[in-house]
């Protein structure tokens, strides 16, 4: 079923990447999945993250057969967690990337890797709408902050991420442009400040 | 109010998933008593977002890959919802992560005399780093000792401060073997930490020394 647009979206991916949807169109589609069950939206999601978190699983040193089952696995739990999904809080790249990491944790038979203890983030329909765009869009700004840097320093981040660097080994100071969201992190502080009061 | 946070680096490899257990233990009980870290977390995740999905190319998946997912998903029994797990009694001293250690709250923790009032409970992690709990009673000096990797404290209760700060509940030390200092348990409560470290500790002094065999570590 990959044909037409979404596998040309793919094949651009490394360096112009603008993805045929717009990312707050990710988080309407984890949203018709959760209401509806809608496979339609589903379709649209896999065909754009499957083939990405498998390309990841891959470069994090899984065999193909071990990473396109691992790809499937990490689709069926989006598919089971569409309903926790906060668009206020993560964009659909985020969460998506967070439920790779744990399955290639698993994978890998790597150190377990404890979660803090969860919180009430509060209502996200209580989010502002145009904050909460703003947070579906951050993945183009922050991919473009990480291109943007020196071709040394680009790789490192790109490095830790693919699970190929030790704590030891990533520098004191990562270079990274965290400034671009640093608004972010100030809204995501706000609502958890909002939530606890 | 949390002055001494994790730094960026940690947050890094947290977010990437590449620490060992214990120091991701200590991470993620941090984070359960600090928002700020929290917030700081959403970006590091943020990040690997943005690599996932913009910087590492696409590989194609197999022809019958969404088939085989979809009917998977029919398979299966469980409801698509499925509800986040209950939440673990609350306790005073210990955020959710560490109860998952322990078996329970700080009542539960089985503590072992170590010398000098102090007591310590090794906490079941790999063994690429290890964790244990401490408890220092009041006024009382935790040995002094130098650091061979790193090393991270974090308070749950009371407070100790050393020749260079103060740290109370939710306060991280992050040390490197350039720190050698003697932390000193305040007056008031027994302070409780949780500690973990990569490399064995350097203890200096006679009576430490005699105690490290009992502190396995």
């Amino acid at each position: 079923m990959l044909t037409g647009r979404k596998r040309s979206a793919g094949r651009r991916s490394g360096q112009t990447a603008v993805a045929d949807r717009q990312a707050d169109d990710w988080a309407e589609l984890v949203a018709r999945v959760a209401a509806h069950q809608d496979a339609d939206a589903f379709t649209a999601l896999f065909e754009h993250f499957a083939p990405r978190v498998k390309a990841f699983l891959i470069k994090s040193g899984a065999e193909h057969t071990l990473a396109e089952e691992c790809a499937q696995d990490v689709m069926v739990t989006v598919w089971n967690k569409a309903a926790q999904f906060d668009a206020a809080r993560a964009s659909v790249a985020t969460w998506v990337f967070t439920i790779a990491r744990n399955r290639r944790i698993d994978m890998l038979r790597r150190d377990r890797r404890p979660e803090p203890e969860q919180l009430d983030w509060g209502p996200s329909a209580d989010a502002d709408q145009h904050d909460a765009l703003a947070l579906q869009q951050e993945t183009e700004k922050l991919a473009r902050a990480i291109r943007a840097l020196p071709e040394k320093q680009r790789i490192v981040v790109e490095r830790a991420y693919l699970g190929e660097l030790t704590h030891n080994e990533i520098a004191e100071e990562t270079g990274l442009p965290l400034g671009t969201i640093k608004s972010r992190i100030r809204l995501a502080l706000e609502r958890l400040r909002h939530a606890m009061s | 109010m949390i002055t001494h946070h994790l730094n960026d680096k940690l947050l890094m490899a947290y977010a990437a998933g590449t620490l060992p257990e214990a120091f991701n233990l200590v991470v993620a009980t941090h984070i359960s008593l600090c928002d700020t870290c929290r917030a700081r977390l959403g970006a590091f995740e943020a990040v690997g977002g943005a690599v996932l999905e913009r910087n590492i190319g696409a590989v194609p998946m197999a022809a019958d890959a969404l088939s085989a997912t979809l009917a998977r998903i029919k398979a299966e029994t469980a409801p698509p919802a499925a509800a986040s797990r209950p939440a673990a009694p609350r306790d005073a001293v210990l955020p959710a992560p560490l109860r998952d250690y322990v078996g329970g709250g700080v009542d539960q923790v089985r503590w072992r005399n170590v010398g000098g009032g102090v007591r310590q409970a090794i906490l079941p992690t790999s063994r690429h780093a290890s964790a244990r709990l401490l408890y220092i009673p009041a006024g009382v000096a935790v040995p002094d000792h130098g650091h061979g990797g790193l090393e991270l404290t974090l308070v749950l209760q009371g407070a100790f401060a050393d020749e260079h700060d103060r740290f109370a509940r939710g306060d991280i030390e992050i040390a490197d073997e350039t720190v050698e200092h003697t932390p000193i348990a305040e007056a008031g409560a027994d302070c409780i930490c949780l500690a973990a470290t990569d490399a064995p500790l350097r203890f200096k002094g006679l009576m430490p020394r005699l105690a490290q065999p009992f502190l396995r570590i």
